[in-house]
Order: C-alpha cells, then sequence, then structure tokens
C-alpha cells in the first residue's frame, strides 16, 4: 500500500463512524500509533504519519504534538517529507511557538536548494506565516530571489517581499530598487506580483510614492497591451485578458493619481478607453469595470470621465447579479457627497432597490436613498421611504425611521406635512424608533402653534385605535393634556369635524393608564395629562380627581409619587393648580436633530417639579432651611421672573438707587435697594461686605396695605458653591399703614467669588388668604463683587 | 486575503487557510463564526457580506461553500473571481471535483491552493502555469517514494 492508500483508509474509517463517541475512539487509536511512529527512528513512514495527523487537526482534535515532527521532516533530504512537514508547519505552528524559530535555518537554506520546487516550499511557508524576526533574518536571500532566473522563484519572491514589508515596514526601502526593475518583466506571475509589492511599498511611504509616480506611462503601457492585446488564451477570462492583473493595476493607478494632477492626466485616456470598451457581461469583465470605476472616482479625473464612472454604477444596479447591484450601491454611498448631481439622475432606479429580494441591497438601497433627499425631491422620495417602512425587514426599521426623521427635520416643506410623516411613522413602526423621538416630536409640536387644533385631533384619533404603539400613546397623551380644550372645541378646519366630549378623552387616557401594554413611562405620561385636563375642562374635574386619588396608592412608586403629589395640588394648592398646569412654554432644542439625556428627561417630566408644594414654613429652622435650599435650587436652571408690573417698578427703583449710589460719596453703608413690590408688599435689600468673600445680605419687609400681614417667612437659596445662613427674622407680622417691618439677616459665604444671585421666596397670609411669590436678586449693590454687573444694568 | 475557509453545507470545515498569525483558540472561533453566518444566508442574497473590518466573500459549488476573507479595500468581483478559479484548478487537477475528492485528498487541495495563492494573493495568473507547476512536483514527490518501493518488492524492508 501507498501511503496516499492508508492516509484514505484511515479518513474512510473515520467518516464511518456512526457517533460523535464512536469517532473520538477512532481517533484516540489513530493518534496512539501516530505517536508511536513518531517515536521511530527514521523509516520512511512520517510523512503520511503527518498527513494523518494534519486531517486529525481539521477534525478540530488537538495536533500539537506533532510540531517537532513538521520540523524534523521539513529538514528531511526527501521532497516528500519535505512537503508535507512544510504544510504541516503553516498548519500547526504558529509565529509565537518556539518550533517556528527553528525552522527559520531549514528556510534559509531552502531558499538556497537546487530544486525550485524545494524553493518554492519554503517561501510559500514564510510569506504565509513568517514573523517579524524570521523576516529579519532571510529578507536579504529574498531580496537576492528577485533577481533570480526563473519567473516561477521571482513571483514568489516579490509576494514574500510584500509579507516581509507587512511584518517589517522599515525592511521596505531594501525592496524598492527591485520593485522598480521587475516591471520590465513579461512574466503575468512576475508583473502581478510587482504591482502588488510597488502597491505595498506606495502606501506606506510618501517618497516612494512620489518616485513611482515617475512609472505611471509604463503601467499605462502595461494596462493598454492587456486591454487591446489580441486573444490569448492563456490569460483570457470570459473575454478579458488576465483581469486579475488589470484590477491590481487600476488600483496601484488610483494610488498613484490620488491627489496628483499631473499623474492622473496621464492615465486619463487609458481609464476613458477601459471604461468603455471593457464588456461587462460577466463577472471578470464587470470587476475590471469596478475597479476602474473606482479608480476614476479616487484620483483627479475630469468631470466628463466622472460622469462616465457615475453612469457605469448606474447600469450595474441595472444588473441581473445581485452581487454587482449590491457593490454599485456601494460605490454609489461613496461618491453621493461629491457627485451629488451625478448620483441623483440614477434615483429612480436606487429608490427601485429598495424592494430588491436581498437584504443586504436593500440596507445599501436605503441608505444611499436617505443620503439623496433633497429640498427638491423631499415629498416623493419620503413617500417611497414610507411605504417601504410598511414593508421592510424587522431588523431595517429602526433605521429606515431615524433616516425619515432626520430627513423630514432637515427638508420639511411646512409644518403640518413634518408634523403627518412623523405620525405616519409613529403608526407604522412606532416600537422601533429611538426613545430621542418623543421628546423631538414633542419639540416640534410646540413650534407649530397654528397646528395645535390640527395635531390633536389626529393624535387622540391614532391613540382611539391604537393604544400599543408607545412612541405614539406618550406624544398623543401629552398633546391632549396641553391642548385638551382644543380637541374638545371640535372645530379644526382641516379635519372633518367630530364631537369629542370630556368623558371620551378621560375614557381614552384611563385605558392608556389601565392597560397591560402601558409601559411605565407611558402610564406617566397619561396621569400628568389627565391632571392637566383638569384645568381644560368644566365638567369632569371631580372624576380626574377620583383616577388621581386611585394611584395614589399605586404599586409602580413613580406614579404614586405623581398622583400623591396631585393630590396634594387638588387638596391644599388648589388655589394655584391653574397656574402650576397651564400651558407649557415653548421647547428650544438643545442642538438640531439630536436630544441629550438631561433635556430628553426634562421634557419627559416637567409636571411633578412643577406641582411640588412646599408647606409654608412659620419658623426657619436649619433642617427646614436645608429642605427648603434644595427645593429652590431645584429650579435655578430655568429661573421664575416675577410678573411684568413688579419687574418694571423693581427695575425702576433699582435704576433710581444705583444713580442715588453712583452720585453719592459714602463707602458704607450701602443704600437698601427694593428688589420686590407688590399688593403694597415690598421688600428691600442692604448688602453690607465683612470680606472679600463674606457679605452681609439685610432683607426688609414692610406693609403699606389696610389690613396686618401674618405668618410673614422669607426662604432663601444661592448657588451651589456658595454658602448661606440664615437668622430668625425679626418677626412675622407686619403691621398695616407701613407702621411695622420684618428684619432677617442672611449670611454669604462666596470663596470662589462667583458671580452672586439669590432667590428669596416670600409667604404671607392677608386676611386668611394665603399668598406667595419669589424673587430672583441677580445684582447686589456692593462696592467690590458685582461692581461691573451694577453699572451693566445702568 | 487574510483567511479562506472550505466548508460544506453542514458546517464542516474541509479546509482552512490562514494568512494572518492567529492561535489555534481564535482560527476556531473565528471559523465557527463565519460558517454560522454564512450558513444563514439565503440563496437570494448576494456574496457579500461585512464583518468586522473585513469583507466576506463567498460561494457555494455544490455541496461546498469557499469563503475568502479580505481588506475593505480589496475588489469583491475580483476576489469571486480567485475563487472561480481555484475551483477550476480543482476541477482539473481530480477530473469533476466533488466534494469527497477534497475530503481524501485534502492535502493535495492545500498544494493546488499553495500554487495558485501566496501570502494571501494570487500569485499566477495563468491556469496553466499553476497546473503544470503542481504536476512537476508530484512527479518529484513519487520519485523520491520509488526506490523504497523496489526495495520493499525484492524482501529487503
Amino acid at each position: 500500500m501507498t501511503p496516499s492508500v492508508r492516509l484514505q483508509e484511515m479518513i474512510r474509517v473515520i467518516r464511518s463512524a456512526r457517533t460523535q463517541g464512536e469517532e473520538r475512539g477512532i481517533i484516540q487509536k489513530e493518534c496512539a500509533e501516530i505517536r508511536a511512529q513518531f517515536r521511530q527512528t527514521d523509516n520512511g513512514e512520517r510523512s503520511h504519519s503527518l498527513a494523518k495527523l494534519l486531517y486529525v487537526h481539521m477534525l478540530g482534535y488537538p495536533a500539537h504534538f506533532g510540531q517537532m515532527e513538521c520540523v524534523r521532516l521539513i529538514a528531511s533530504p526527501r521532497y516528500s517529507e519535505k512537503r508535507i512537514g512544510y504544510l504541516g508547519a503553516m498548519m500547526l505552528l504558529d509565529e509565537k511557538q518556539d518550533a517556528s524559530l527553528l525552522i527559520t535555518n531549514s528556510i534559509k537554506n531552502d531558499l538556497s536548494h537546487s530544486s525550485q520546487y524545494v524553493q518554492s516550499l519554503a517561501l510559500c511557508t514564510l510569506a504565509c506565516m513568517g514573523s517579524s524576526e524570521m523576516c529579519r533574518d532571510l529578507a536579504p536571500e529574498i531580496e537576492r530571489l528577485l533577481r533570480a532566473s526563473t519567473s516561477y522563484i521571482k513571483k514568489k519572491a516579490t509576494l514574500c517581499a510584500v509579507h516581509i514589508i507587512r511584518k517589517v515596514p522599515e525592511l521596505a526601502e531594501l525592496f524598492t530598487p527591485s520593485a522598480r526593475s521587475l516591471l520590465s518583466e513579461k512574466n503575468h506571475g512576475v508583473l502581478h506580483g510587482a504591482v502588488v509589492l510597488i502597491t505595498e511599498l506606495c502606501e506606506r511611504n510618501a517618497e516612494t510614492l512620489d518616485k513611482f509616480r515617475k512609472a505611471v506611462p509604463e503601467l499605462v503601457t502595461i494596462m493598454k497591451g492587456l486591454v487591446t492585446s489580441s486573444y490569448s488564451p492563456e490569460h483570457n477570462v470570459a473575454g478579458i485578458s488576465d483581469p486579475f492583473l488589470q484590477v491590481r493595476i487600476l488600483r496601484l493607478l488610483r494610488i498613484l493619481g490620488h491627489n496628483n494632477d499631473s499623474a492622473s492626466d496621464a492615465m486619463n485616456d487609458l481609464l476613458a478607453q477601459v471604461a468603455t470598451n471593457t464588456d461587462s457581461s460577466k463577472t471578470a469583465g464587470s470587476a475590471v469595470l469596478y475597479e476602474t470605476v473606482l479608480t476614476i472616482m479616487d484620483i483627479n479625473s475630469e468631470s466628463g470621465l466622472r460622469v462616465l464612472a457615475v453612469n457605469i454604477l448606474g447600469r450595474f444596479l441595472l444588473n441581473n447579479d445581485r452581487n454587482i447591484r449590491y457593490i454599485s450601491m456601494t460605490s454609489l454611498q461613496k461618491i453621493v457627497q461629491t457627485d451629488h448631481n451625478a448620483v441623483q439622475r440614477h434615483r429612480g432606479t436606487i429608490v427601485d432597490c429598495l424592494k430588491d429580494q436581498d437584504t443586504s441591497v436593500k440596507r445599501r438601497a436605503l441608505e444611499l436613498s436617505l443620503a439623496l433627499v433633497s429640498p427638491v425631491n423631499i415629498r416623493s422620495m419620503m413617500k417611497e421611504l414610507l411605504i417601504f417602512l410598511s414593508s421592510c425587514p424587522v431588523e431595517l426599521r429602526s433605521q429606515t425611521a431615524s433616516g425619515i426623521f432626520n430627513a423630514a427635520e432637515r427638508y420639511s416643506p411646512s409644518k403640518r406635512w413634518h408634523i403627518d410623516t412623523i405620525l405616519h411613522v409613529l403608526t407604522t413602526a412606532g416600537g422601533d424608533v429611538r426613545d430621542e423621538t418623543v421628546p423631538n416630536l414633542i419639540q416640534l409640536i410646540t413650534t407649530a402653534s397654528e397646528l395645535h387644533c390640527y395635531t390633536v385631533h389626529k393624535l387622540y384619533r391614532a391613540l382611539v385605535k391604537d393604544i400599543s404603539q408607545q412612541s405614539l400613546v406618550q406624544v398623543a397623551c401629552w398633546c391632549i393634556g396641553e391642548y385638551g380644550d382644543l380637541l374638545l372645541k371640535g372645530e379644526c378646519e382641516e379635519i372633518e369635524p367630530v364631537q369629542v366630549t370630556e368623558d371620551d378623552v378621560l375614557d381614552a387616557l384611563e385605558t392608556v393608564l389601565q392597560s397591560h401594554m402601558s409601559a411605565p413611562a407611558t402610564r406617566g405620561f397619561a396621569l400628568t395629562a389627565t391632571m392637566k385636563l383638569s384645568t381644560r375642562i368644566t365638567d369632569n374635574v371631580d372624576r380626574i380627581r377620583s383616577i388621581v386619588s386611585i394611584y395614589g396608592s399605586c404599586i409602580d412608586l413613580e406614579l404614586q409619587q405623581r398622583a400623591v403629589e396631585y393630590n396634594a395640588l387638588f387638596k391644599k394648592y388648589d388655589h394655584m393648580r391653574a397656574a402650576v398646569l397651564e400651558r407649557m412654554p415653548l421647547m428650544e432644542k438643545n442642538s438640531p436633530g439630536h436630544t441629550n439625556g438631561d433635556s430628553s428627561g426634562e421634557i419627559k417630566e416637567p409636571e411633578p417639579a412643577k406641582t411640588k408644594p412646599v408647606e409654608p414654613i412659620l419658623l426657619s429652622e436649619p433642617a427646614n432651611q436645608v429642605c427648603d435650599l434644595l427645593d429652590l435650587l431645584g429650579g435655578t436652571d430655568t429661573p421664575v421672573q416675577p410678573s411684568s408690573a413688579p419687574t418694571s417698578t423693581a427695575t425702576t427703583t433699582s435704576s433710581a438707587d444705583l444713580l442715588d449710589l453712583l452720585g453719592g460719596l459714602e463707602p458704607t453703608p450701602v443704600p437698601a435697594v427694593t428688589v420686590y413690590e407688590k399688593n403694597g408688599v415690598s421688600l428691600k435689600i442692604q448688602c453690607d461686605s465683612q470680606t472679600d468673600t463674606d457679605i452681609t445680605v439685610t432683607l426688609i419687609a414692610s406693609n403699606s396695605t389696610q389690613n396686618d400681614i401674618s405668618n410673614f417667612t422669607l426662604q432663601a437659596a444661592v448657588p451651589k458653591s456658595v454658602q448661606l445662613q440664615m437668622k430668625a427674622p425679626s418677626g412675622n407680622v407686619i403691621a398695616a399703614h407701613g407702621l411695622g417691618q420684618v428684619t432677617q439677616t442672611v449670611l454669604l459665604n462666596n470663596p470662589n467669588k462667583v458671580s452672586l444671585k439669590m432667590r428669596v421666596r416670600v409667604s404671607y397670609s392677608d386676611q386668611g388668604t394665603m399668598l406667595q411669590d419669589t424673587v430672583q436678586i441677580d445684582s447686589f449693590p456692593s462696592p467690590s463683587w458685582n461692581s461691573q454687573p451694577s453699572i451693566g444694568v445702568l | 486575503m487574510q483567511f479562506m475557509l472550505l466548508f460544506s453545507r453542514q458546517g464542516k470545515l474541509r479546509l482552512q487557510k490562514w494568512y494572518v498569525p492567529l492561535s489555534d483558540t481564535q482560527k476556531k472561533k473565528i471559523s465557527r463564526e463565519v460558517i454560522q453566518m454564512v450558513l444563514a444566508r439565503k440563496p437570494k442574497m448576494c456574496s457579500f457580506l461585512e464583518w468586522r473590518d473585513l469583507k466576506i466573500v463567498y460561494k457555494r459549488y455544490a455541496s461546498l461553500y469557499f469563503c475568502c476573507a479580505v481588506e475593505d479595500q480589496e475588489n469583491e468581483l475580483i476576489t469571486l473571481e480567485i475563487i472561480h478559479r481555484y475551483v477550476e484548478l480543482l476541477d482539473k487537477y481530480f477530473g469533476s471535483v466533488c466534494e469527497l475528492d477534497i475530503i481524501f485528498n485534502f492535502e493535495k487541495a492545500y498544494y493546488i491552493l499553495d500554487e495558485f495563492i501566496l501570502g494571501g494573493e494570487a500569485q499566477e495568473t495563468s491556469k496553466k502555469n499553476v497546473l503544470k507547476a503542481i504536476e512537476q512536483a508530484d512527479m518529484l514527490q513519487e520519485e523520491a517514494e520509488t526506490p523504497r518501493s523496489v526495495l520493499e518488492e525484492i524482501g529487503l524492508t
């Protein structure tokens, strides 16, 4: 029996195993025999034993014990043993193992072997698995072989040089001169290797790239020879002369012509010729055309040539072969920004590819379609994309929805169209949109005041129809809460009139609250909307009170807390409910197209922050002050401004006092400035600086009304870096007719000397009516800290 | 090219050639991942897919998948031609090649591949030259084995 017959017999036996266990048993037995063979001295059986082991290795079983056998066989004088030894080395050794070091010397010897087939084995192994150390050791040998007499060795040595340069880039210089001369070769294999080597050299070094630009005419000549050559059966592939070599030359030309006008000019005619004359009916020709297009697009080619390239890609889009459609789409995507108009001409074909059977092609078509949306084609493109959204694979829905949102935001022809488009997406693929869609849409709706009635009607109907689309439900709830009164009017012009009653709306919201399909966040939206409606309707406030009351004992803590706060709003602070729940002001986007997490959170939960009622404190105490400070600081980012009249008065008074201040020459104390005056109650502020970081603020309240004011309290908040200490007030009753006053001292420590701001809350009772107001103080009449801001106010 | 895998429709590996240094564990993991990915593709899908920062190019011939991983800037269509050329070489060498030929002569399949591709790059664009080189090497191997056969025949083993 010959060795190969014995190998095949083992393979047959292994393949006949009926179970995994049986196979393992057979392999264990075979491996034991192989090990025994390896331990024997030279008996002529080593090569087939190793071959058996390599088969076992391919099945996934451990074969590391064969590594040293590979080393021994490589060193053997017999070609048959060398052949399988080198194959084993490539399969079993990796460059980190010591054994690979041991074969360096054998490879070195074999590179000089008298038989070119032995040389070939060594070259192949070096190019496949040579480590950096091996490459450094053997680089001179390879450089010598680049000048060998036979093309068989020369072509392999050339690709070895490529491997060496990839492993040890600093050795590139060693091979540059030889690479240049290899371009004179006639043999296609050597030429191919030379082009690959030069490509590698140019990609790694700008100077080398510049030198090889001089080779462009040579490359053009070689390429023209291939393109115009008469039939040569040896290298012909489906009518194309050596497409492998053509593609490599085109790629090298691309690198040489990139950002270089003269090199680009030199290859211009050639590229036009290849682009025009290459037959694309088979894959080989399409490969050459494809590479030509890539080259035209990447060099400084003239516009006519670029249009020709785009048209080739357009023809590729119509090809029956989906591989060609796919690569065409990929290429068009790369150039859609730079050659937008040329690509637009193929928009219809690209959109048609959305219907392709292949998901990969669909994905490319989607990306390209989104890139082609413009102000001119927004309506027709969006129509196509919305159709696609309703039928596309699940994995593309999210991307499609986001793409539609972005395009609509950039190019929408009108706000109504914009809202309609987004609602369409939410009803079609609401489960696949990203989280920021909800706040983005809410922001969009608030800015379209003239469409509030239209929008709330549309959303209400969508809600009644389907409450499973969470994003849609959230936006709908928010909208109904804000504009519920418009919904109840039923007077929307753009939509056919439908009478909606208060009970209808509350039924819908209650359905959302109770549905098992509603996410916790969605229920929060619904509860808040219900609460807001209590100030938008007239007849069913009691029903709302009842709904809110039920959720005060909800298991969901977030919902429970909200409900408890709303209950408090109904009971203790009903007089504030209308103000607290009034329409939200316009929201501005943080940045176009995106909303950050903070803003998103803020938009989602605006009501709880507003509806946190705080009982007035009759006497100031440290613990209470801490709570008060935290509460007041929570609103720092959105300062509450006093109503216009008091502001005007305060400003006037402040200006007058400041003028007086500038006119006066007294260093201390600074006169008191009125910062608040309303309903006969006024508050003045007086400041005294102790050090450059400490300031004493005295708050003086007086009452010019007909009745005494009782339960008067002041609370204050400052930025976090400032420390605040409030002393006890002088009292909590202010006599009428300006006869009495309450004084309270605040000590401020400002170690960082930040711009000082303070917010003060005023609470008091007037004939049994509880009143509360907040005033923001942004500039203090102080000689040191805010001199500049004070002057600025002037 | 970073690696080439040949596997059956059942996912059995028939040939693996790696042109980048990887540990055995990594090779096994990558093989399993790529094979699963390709087998999950439907016949109507194109032959290209993106994987990590590479491109997978594959094609099925009868019961065997031929699969390559190439760098991002490689031309996918010419890679398909390289796969096709390798199949043609196997077909010429074995005569109407089938999966069993590659199973029972796997080392020959490697020798042919190594004569066609070197260091992940096509080294010879002439089909005739590749086959001629393989024939010469096979003859050299047979010559080396003949003396032993003669000795065995006359009972001098």
